[in-house]
């Protein structure tokens, strides 16, 4: 027996290849769409591994320091360096702002780190050009996404910075590129004011009796002095010596130190459940409603084109087409238009994907997966022509 | 002793109930033997579709009785039970239009019968080829229905009818768009198939040019048939163009 449908589809490929088209253009942006969400968990999981941390220790009761603020004094990894099975411990700080480049910004995590090589916490992993911060001001170590060049100068408040390196892949959890700086920049950064800022509060500590003793010389300056330094971190890296289970060095410092730390599991965990969880919703939403979109579209086309045909299906049923024959033409119409479209779906989310400002990690399980959910779509798109060719009189053809 | 071809008797068909019943066949008696066309000819309204649908199995008659060669099909309800094999196997359609599907070739056009009903497609196709090159069209056989003028399209769908060899052809008008020359033609043709393939035709038409060409007539009038003897002359006149080959 011949296939009605493909021939059927040979016959208006037209129609069918620019339905197709039109349909492939709508899951392409489905596909894409589930590709952000992968990319924003990729991303989440490069954050981790680039950190190079097996343990990050946070202020107590918070979820830090990606999901939330958290604050530690600096000095605060000494006692940690202390604790059976720590190897390594840093400082780090983030901060995500806008860097200036010339005459645009930027928008980067910024990142404090002690300097020092690759391997040490907090440090990237890998370079792809150039060197890691020697210097303890003023050098930067940037992603090849910000488009920073080697050389080049940026700007992060009111100080100018030397990009020294690049590394590739270094994104925080919202995909914003990472620049890497001296901590202790990174610390003044985060709090530093602007000049006027500066006079207006000194002016205000002068004005307070409580600091301007005349009986106390050196009292206020000690003051004006602690407010334009900045001894918080966001949180210590740590690694931990072979051996040692991350739990193992974890609880002691959870115990000791009433700091709150987290395993590789446990800040996995959170940046997926927690900080990309609205975002995974809203993607979610998104699928539901290009989901339903699609079926809509392949059922009014499926119907329309059906509808189309009456006369012919009258013809077939009269001269002893059975129905289902002629339901299952339909139903590989719809089907093959499924099949169009998914693959210029596929095409066209893999030519657009790199152009997309986020990461967009295009999936083979997501592409199979939503092969099964289309096919599905288009066989349910189906039932309401199959519906609409059974209730065609035989009669119909006669006419009269 | 059978009677080989259509055999009706006292055919009823009533549409609806109550006071608005409406009889559209009274009682239709027909005859019409293998090899033979005869004319079903009436005025709008008189019942000839609604005696075409019945014949063709597509709606069920309200009485009477209807054969085809030894077997009854109808008898106050269907002695069939898949009237959809009945349709393909044993009756042949031909259209006031050619009806032909867009999307298939004329070959295939012709062939899907054969294929419904489990022939393998080479078969059916060869089938399908030989009727062709027996009603002149083989040449197109490979074009599209699009392609076709509307002679060559009723050629096809002649062809279509008749490829299962079925014992009966119900012709609905199937002249209507066409002049006078190739409307003669497909007379012609029908008479030629009917003779070679045993098959009983009944062609409904209101086709003043091809009345005379029947040698048996119906005349159906308020749901009552009535038949008479046509002039049966209408080939002679025919341009030799038009011969079967």
């Amino acid at each position: 027996m011949i296939s009605l449908a493909g021939r059927d589809i040979l016959h208006s490929w037209g129609k069918f290849v620019f339905t197709g088209v039109g349909l492939g253009l709508l899951i392409g942006v489905t596909l894409t769409m589930a590709g952000v969400y992968r990319g924003m968990v990729d991303d989440g999981k490069a954050l981790l591994d680039n950190s190079g941390a097996d343990l990050w220790v946070v202020q107590k009761d918070t979820l830090g320091p990606y999901a939330e603020s958290s604050s530690l004094y600096d000095d605060v990894y000494r006692g940690i360096l202390g604790m059976p099975g720590v190897a390594r411990a840093a400082n780090v700080t983030y901060l995500t702002m806008q860097v200036r480049h010339g005459e645009t910004d930027v928008r980067s995590m910024v990142v404090g780190v002690v300097p020092g090589g690759p391997g040490e916490p907090g440090q990237p992993g890998y370079l792809i050009a150039g060197r890691q911060i020697t210097r303890g001001h003023y050098e930067a170590v940037a992603d090849v996404a910000t488009k920073f060049k080697l050389g080049e100068r940026i700007q992060i408040r009111r100080n100018i910075y030397t990009v020294v390196g690049l590394t590739r892949r270094m994104v925080s959890s919202s995909g914003d590129p990472m620049v890497f700086i001296a901590l202790k920049d990174a610390q003044a950064a985060q709090f530093l004011k602007d000049n006027d800022a500066i006079v207006h509060q000194r002016r205000r500590t002068s004005a307070n009796p409580t600091y301007n003793r005349p009986g106390v010389p050196g009292l206020l300056n000690s003051v004006i002095a602690s407010q334009s330094i900045n001894t918080s971190v966001n949180a210590v890296l740590v690694q931990i010596l072979p051996g040692f289970t991350p739990e193992e060095v974890a609880e002691p410092i959870r115990r000791w130190k009433r700091l709150q730390v987290y395993t590789r599991a446990q800040m996995e965990d959170l940046l997926i459940r927690k900080l990309i969880a609205t975002s995974a919703k809203q993607i979610g939403m998104f699928l539901v409603i290009l989901a339903i979109v699609s079926a809509a579209i392949v059922a009014f086309i499926i119907y329309t084109l059906t509808l189309g045909k009456i006369r012919e299906i009258a013809v077939l049923k009269l001269i002893g087409t059975k129905n289902r024959t002629i339901a299952g033409m339909i139903m590989q119409q719809a089907v093959g238009l499924g099949i169009i479209g998914f693959v210029v779906g596929k095409i066209a989310a893999t030519v657009w994907a790199p152009f997309f400002p986020k990461y967009v990690l295009l999936e083979p399980v997501d592409a199979a997966w939503g092969f099964f959910a289309l096919m599905v779509i288009c066989v349910l798109a189906s039932v309401l022509a199959i519906r609409a060719a059974l209730k065609v009189d035989p009669a119909e053809a006669i006419g009269g | 002793m059978h009677w080989q071809g259509i055999k009706i008797e006292g055919l009823r068909k009533r549409y609806g109930e109550g006071d608005t019943a409406v009889d559209a066949l009274k009682g239709v008696d027909m005859r019409v033997a293998p090899g033979e066309v005869v004319g079903l000819v009436g005025p709008s309204g008189s019942g000839k579709t609604t005696l075409l649908k019945c014949l063709g199995a597509v709606i069920e008659p309200t009485a009477g009785r209807m054969s085809l060669g030894e077997d009854v099909i109808y008898d106050q309800g269907w002695k069939i039970s898949d009237l959809r094999e009945l349709r393909r196997d044993k009756i042949g359609f031909v259209f006031q239009a050619p009806y032909l599907i867009p999307f298939l070739d004329v070959t295939d056009n012709v062939a899907l019968l054969p294929m419904l009903a489990g022939l393998p497609n080479e078969e059916a196709r060869k089938r399908a080829v030989e009727l062709l090159e027996a009603l002149d069209v083989a040449h197109r056989a490979k074009a599209m229905p699009s392609q076709l003028s509307g002679g060559e399209q009723q050629r096809v769908s002649i062809a279509r009818a008749l490829v299962n060899r079925p014992p009966v052809i119900l012709a609905d008008e199937p002249t209507a768009p066409l002049d006078s020359e190739r409307a003669l033609a497909v007379i012609r043709i029908l008479n030629d198939m009917a003779r070679r393939f045993e098959t009983a035709v009944i062609v409904v038409t209101h086709d003043e040019k091809i009345i005379p060409t029947f040698k048996r007539i119906y005349h159906i009038r308020d749901g009552i048939t009535y038949e008479e003897a046509g002039e049966g002359r209408g080939f002679e006149a025919a341009p030799d163009k038009f011969a079967v080959k």
